[in-house]
């Protein structure tokens, strides 16, 4: 029997492996700038709104709320062929962020826009652990 | 009131389009620049400018130039911002014209990512398009891929915003394959209903398989020459009266709204502004069509309608042919063929010149011509016109 295809694992790099890190323990790291105190993402070397050179790593909330979402159907990679349909969501961390992630712990019929979420952390393999989020309850 | 045509395209080659499998995109750039050089009656020999279209199968870089054979350019440049390049593209050959630094500037966007062994779906995706280090596997990691998921969230937020619904989507799609019915070039001629829309599968929630684009081996060429030497050749020149970029990026901060809100909006009014004329003046529209959702924000954003009524707008059908603004006449890249910006700056100039047989929209006075790249990230706006100014 052919063996099933996996989903892919990220790979941290220098730049990124703070936050992989910070995932492993179960944190969601994001870098700050404190020549113009914001927030910023993806990972990069230097602040996208000043050019500061330093950014800073710093916990964030884990909590925002959902933007804007979509159920994907097309099989893109032979990893997502059994995962199928699954939503890609981008969500706004309180933080003032947008990130893009999975919405877990819900159907995908129960997705809203502008529903309250926080993160969770998922393994995708013994090393690596991404965050992911889940309806607040209540 | 004198709005000088910035430059003039005095030349047009499409090739065959879609599944043609076996040749590589420069055999088909050299098609498409041969049929255009027939088409303005110019010799390879009167180039001596040539724009490439990087493309996102990655094998058209400058080094084209050799084997398409051309020596002595005085311009020669690959260029990309994605699928917005051709905006960009023919406004700096305008501006290299206007300046002396060529005469007749050829500009180029071929593609051959399709193949016998694998779907239409799968020619841009692959494993081996999706790099598995840092932030790029994190992407990876959630099954984050293409363009389709991107756009897909971009339409569900103006659903929600606006409450935007798939029947007007549809109602896009079937227009321009009714459109696509009555060009040789297109390569969907199958009648589509609105069943038919409902019935395609989804891609990625909205958007359904009628929704996206097509993918497309072939080529377009357009010869840019200046509005005076155009006079003298062989075709009516189409006269470039206006033409602007904007690229909104996305720094992926809460407070903006690039998925809704895009560079449409200033690219247009900067493109209207230099041609010194208003949406009320044009005919008929070329608007990039990667998806069904991009035509309705970009009428949105050129002021077509209010910010949030695209929707409305469009579902009398009135893009779709004897509708009151004909768009994306040739099929456009839903049913046309996929070129990138090349899909919209050609049939622009079908129609343009007044080439367009049984899809020759009524009022051609002027064309409207869109590009947009990235995930929305970059808009380029061409005001097209056979006559010699918008005043």
């Amino acid at each position: 029997m052919p063996q099933a295809a996996t989903k892919p694992v990220p790979i941290p790099d220098d730049l990124s492996a703070p936050f992989f890190d910070g995932a492993r323990d179960r944190k969601l790291m994001l870098q700050h700038c404190s020549a113009c105190d914001s927030w910023s993402f993806p990972v990069r070397e230097r602040c996208p709104h000043c050019f500061a050179a330093k950014l800073t790593w710093r916990q964030a909330s884990g909590r925002g709320t959902l933007y804007t979402f979509t159920v994907m159907h097309q099989v893109m990679n032979p990893g997502f062929a059994s995962a199928v349909p699954y939503n890609v969501a981008q969500v706004d961390l309180d933080e003032g962020v947008r990130m893009v992630s999975n919405v877990v712990g819900t159907g995908n019929d129960a997705l809203r826009i502008g529903m309250k979420l926080e993160v969770v952390f998922e393994d995708v393999s013994d090393e690596i652990r991404i965050p992911k989020f889940r309806p607040v309850a209540g | 009131m004198s709005n000088q045509p910035k430059g003039a395209i005095a030349g047009l080659g499409v090739t065959p389009m879609g599944k043609i499998y076996g040749r590589r995109s420069v055999d088909f750039a050299a098609e498409a620049i041969a049929l255009a050089l027939d088409d303005a009656g110019l010799q390879k020999s009167d180039i001596d400018g040539l724009l490439i279209n990087a493309n996102l199968s990655g094998d058209m870089d400058v080094r084209a130039q050799m084997t398409l054979g051309f020596e002595n350019l005085s311009l020669v440049n690959v260029m990309s911002a994605y699928g917005s390049t051709a905006g960009s593209m023919m406004q700096y050959a305008c501006m290299a014209i206007r300046e002396g630094l060529a005469k007749t500037v050829v500009l180029v966007y071929a593609d051959a990512p399709l193949s016998a062994s694998r779907g239409a779906g799968q020619s841009y995706a692959g494993p081996h398009r999706y790099p598995l280090g840092g932030m790029a596997g994190l992407r990876a990691a959630y099954g984050n891929f293409g363009a389709n998921a991107e756009y897909a969230m971009a339409a569900r937020r103006h659903m929600h915003l606006y409450g935007t619904t798939p029947e007007q989507f549809g109602t896009i799609a079937v227009g321009q394959r009714k459109w696509a019915q009555l060009s040789p070039w297109a390569q969907m001629k199958q009648p589509m209903t609105m069943e038919d829309y409902y019935n395609s599968r989804f891609i990625a929630e909205p958007l359904r398989l009628f929704d996206c684009c097509l993918v497309s081996n072939g080529a377009v060429a357009v010869i840019v020459t200046s509005s005076e030497r155009a006079r003298d050749l062989r075709q009516k020149p189409v006269n470039v009266l206006g033409y602007a970029q904007c690229a909104p990026g996305d720094n992926l901060r809460t407070d903006r709204h690039p998925a809704v809100e895009t560079g449409a909006k200033r690219s247009g009014e900067m493109a209207f502004r230099m041609a010194g004329i208003t949406l009320d003046d044009i005919g008929t529209c070329q608007l990039y069509d990667c998806y069904t959702y991009t035509v309705l924000v970009t009428l949105e954003d050129y002021g077509f309608c209010a910010k949030g009524e695209g929707g409305a707008f469009v579902a009398d059908g009135k893009l779709g042919p004897g509708g009151a603004l004909p768009t994306n006449t040739g099929g456009g890249q839903l049913s046309g063929y996929y070129m990138w910006g090349f899909t919209p700056l050609s049939e622009a100039v079908v129609q343009a010149r007044g080439q367009g047989g049984e899809r020759q929209a009524p009022r051609n006075d002027f064309v409207l011509v869109s590009a947009n790249g990235g995930i929305l990230n970059f808009h380029s706006t061409i005001i097209l016109s056979a006559q010699a100014s918008g005043g």
